[in-house]
This record gives structure tokens, C-alpha cells and sequence, in this order.
């Protein structure tokens, strides 16, 4: 590791080992009466087991059977989120948006890594990946197809005949999914 | 383009990266131990989210693309302490400490009884303004022809290159939030107006994927002109 920008970058002193530099860190702290281990315990429980995507998927569901819902999270989700007790680091803002037949969204962060921790917890690693943060924005659909979506959009009528099952014209059975592996 | 992290549109980085479990939180036991030291430091009040950014988006080029994004975080975290007067060097070279800082920082440590309403308040941004907003939703406008932050060389912006000077329009308002090109470098909230504007995959792309497709971005008005 180089050594000669100590002043203007202090990690060059840390050790080289990340396990080692957290612990050298968190030791300088809680020496210092800044830090209290305790909380630092409390943190990772709350978003390790409280804090999840399971949050977003009930307000999905919610949207879903409840019209009045839905309309209020589209309208003002802020509210509708501070008033079902979420809401806050790093989701103090919210807009919420909805797919329809002609569009589908996809959020993605090019400069840092913006997510909604009250509503999905701590972003996955590849969010938070340099091929993600530059490909979502100049090829969403490259990047879709790797994770096994295809938007009806981008399809022809043979490729959408494809997704017809002969039970889902009987109504015992649902077309496949576009992307999904037949 | 300002500095290396604004890297949105670049070409050459490959497939995204998958993990085999991608149901596990923290995939390694340290990134969580990272992640919580860096919001409890944060706690302190020394600096703000938009300087620990530009804490992060300052480091070496080299050294960015080399660590990981917790070793970043890290990294971004041993410099805010440096940087605003809470360790020394030394202190960071020893990874210990001979003496506990003033009363006066210690008493805002954030301590586990108070993480959950913590984290459950956060740090919302949006702030009153009597300054009506300029554009109206619907308003064509055109981003900055450079993504610079305007007062500070190499300073903190929000505008990404690669929608810096193109044309644009207006969806939503969100009124009046702290500027961060202002704050991260303790220069005041300056509190402006904020817009989603979308733009158009060919105005932004030489080789657009799909022309129908549009990129939403959460702009400040400074950044903005009429189109």
C-alpha cells in the first residue's frame, strides 16, 4: 500500500487488513468516549433483522388490495410511511412509483449508493457495484437481462406467443413470466 | 467529469456482480461492524452526509477503484475524523487513543438506547423557503454545461456528467431542500428548490439502448436554465 499521502488520506496508516482497520477504528473511538460499542450492536440488529425489503413488500401488498391506499402512497408516501411507523435514515424522502403495461422503473444511485433502508433495508452488493452503478443508466435493459428480465416491450409477437401456456387459455394455468426460463 | 465516483454511463465495467446468497445482509461479519461505526460516528454531529460523501469521492483514484465499497467507507470515515479535528494521525497509525475527547463531544455519543429513534428520525433535507421555485412541472429546461460544483474546485455536486448540459423536462417538485454542494463543504444548507426531471435516453446517449426509455434525476434548480 502506498505511503506518501498519510496527511490527506489517514486510511494509508490504517492496517491493511479491513477486519483490522474496523477494529482499529471503532477502538479509537470508544477510547474516546464517542463510540459505544452497545450501539454499534444495536445497529447492525436493526437492520439485520428488523429493517428489511419485508417493510416495502407489505406496503406493496397493502397498495395492492387497498385502492384508497395505493392512490395515498403515490400521492404522498412520506405520510402514508411515517404514519405506518417507517420512515427515516436514509429514506426521509420518498417518492413512490408504480409499473404499469408500458412502463416498468428501476432505481439505481450513479454517484453513491441513495437507497431506501427504512423500506428495503442495506442494499445488496451489486447495487452498490461500479458495472451497476455505470450500466443502469446507459443500458438498463443489458443489465435487466442478467438478472433474467425481458420487458414485454422489447419482445415480438412470436416471443410473446411463447409466453401463452395452452392452461392459461384454459384459465387453469398463468401466462409465463417474460425472462422466465421455460 | 469531476471525480472518479461519477461513473454513471461508463463503458468497460462488465457483467454486475452477483453473490451466490444475496438473502444475507452483510455478506462479510466487518462490513456491518463499518457500516454501524460509520452511523454512529456520523452521530457526533462533526460533519454531515454531503461532506462524508465528498470524503469518499475524494479518495486517490487509484485507491477508490481499488477498495471495496465498505473499505471506502472506512477510508472516508479515518479521513472525516482526521479532517475535522476528532483523531489525530498518530492516533489512526496506533489505532489507540491516550485520552477521551472533550465533554462536550462526548456527550452526544450515541448510545444503543437511542439508536432506534435515531435512525427512526434520520436527516431529512427538506427545508422552508420563501423563494418561489423557477420552472413549472411540464418546464423544458437544460442542465448546467458542466458538472462542476460552481464555488469549490473539485468540490461536492449532485449533477452527474453524463446529464450536464442536456435538455430535459420537469415532473415533479419537491420544494426546498439542502444544497448539498453548499453543505458538504460546510459552507451553510443553502436551501433550494429540487425537481425530478427526465430526460430522454437519446439526449443523453450517442448509441441509446431504446429511444423510449427516459432517466429520472433529482436535480437542484442551480443546476437548471430554461431550455
Amino acid at each position: 500500500m502506498p505511503h506518501d499521502h498519510h496527511d490527506d488520506n489517514p486510511h494509508s496508516l490504517l492496517p491493511s487488513e479491513p477486519a483490522l482497520r474496523v477494529k482499529a477504528l471503532e477502538t479509537i473511538l470508544a477510547e474516546k468516549g464517542l463510540v459505544d460499542p452497545a450501539a454499534l450492536d444495536a445497529i447492525i440488529d436493526l437492520y439485520a433483522h428488523e429493517i428489511g425489503p419485508q417493510i416495502g413488500a407489505s406496503l406493496v401488498a397493502k397498495a395492492w388490495v387497498d385502492d384508497g391506499f395505493r392512490a395515498g402512497l403515490l400521492a404522498d408516501a412520506n405520510t402514508v410511511i411515517t404514519q405506518l411507523g417507517h420512515g427515516g435514515r436514509q429514506g426521509e424522502h420518498v417518492v413512490v412509483v408504480e409499473n404499469s403495461p408500458d412502463t416498468h422503473n428501476m432505481v439505481v444511485c450513479t454517484l453513491c449508493s441513495c437507497y431506501p433502508w427504512p423500506l428495503l433495508g442495506i442494499p445488496p452488493g451489486w447495487y452498490k457495484s461500479d458495472a451497476y452503478h455505470a450500466r443502469a443508466v446507459r443500458e438498463p435493459r443489458a443489465v435487466l437481462a442478467e438478472f433474467g428480465v425481458t420487458l414485454a416491450d422489447g419482445m415480438d409477437e412470436a416471443a410473446l406467443a411463447a409466453l401463452v401456456t395452452r392452461d392459461s387459455m384454459i384459465g387453469t394455468g398463468l401466462p409465463r413470466a417474460p425472462g422466465a426460463s421455460t | 467529469m469531476t471525480r472518479i465516483h461519477d461513473m454513471g454511463g461508463r463503458f468497460g465495467d462488465g457483467p454486475v456482480p452477483r453473490e451466490a446468497d444475496e438473502t444475507r445482509v452483510f455478506a462479510i461479519g466487518w462490513h456491518a461492524r463499518a457500516l454501524a461505526l460509520t452511523v454512529a460516528a456520523g452521530a457526533l454531529g462533526k460533519w454531515n452526509i454531503d461532506a462524508s460523501r465528498h470524503g469518499r469521492e475524494r479518495l486517490p483514484p487509484a485507491d477508490y477503484a481499488r477498495l471495496s465499497y465498505y473499505e471506502k467507507w472506512l477510508a472516508g470515515l479515518a479521513k472525516m475524523l482526521v479532517e475535522r479535528g476528532i483523531a489525530t494521525a498518530e492516533e489512526i497509525a496506533a489505532g489507540r487513543s491516550p485520552a477521551p475527547a472533550p465533554d462536550d463531544l462526548t456527550e452526544k455519543c450515541l448510545v444503543a438506547a437511542r439508536v432506534v429513534p435515531a435512525l427512526r428520525s434520520g436527516g431529512p433535507s427538506a427545508r422552508s423557503s420563501t423563494a418561489a421555485p423557477a420552472f413549472a412541472i411540464g418546464s423544458r429546461v437544460r442542465t448546467r454545461p458542466i458538472a462542476e460544483n460552481e464555488t469549490v474546485a473539485g468540490g461536492h455536486t449532485r449533477l452527474p456528467a453524463y446529464a450536464a448540459g442536456r435538455p430535459g423536462t420537469v415532473v415533479l417538485r419537491h420544494g426546498a431542500h439542502v444544497f448539498p454542494d453548499r453543505n458538504a463543504h460546510f459552507h451553510g444548507e443553502a436551501p433550494r428548490h429540487l425537481y425530478t426531471i427526465s430526460f430522454a435516453a437519446s439526449d443523453l446517449w450517442q448509441h441509446a439502448e431504446s429511444a423510449g426509455d427516459e432517466v429520472r434525476l433529482d436535480l437542484w434548480e442551480s443546476y437548471l436554465v430554461p431550455e
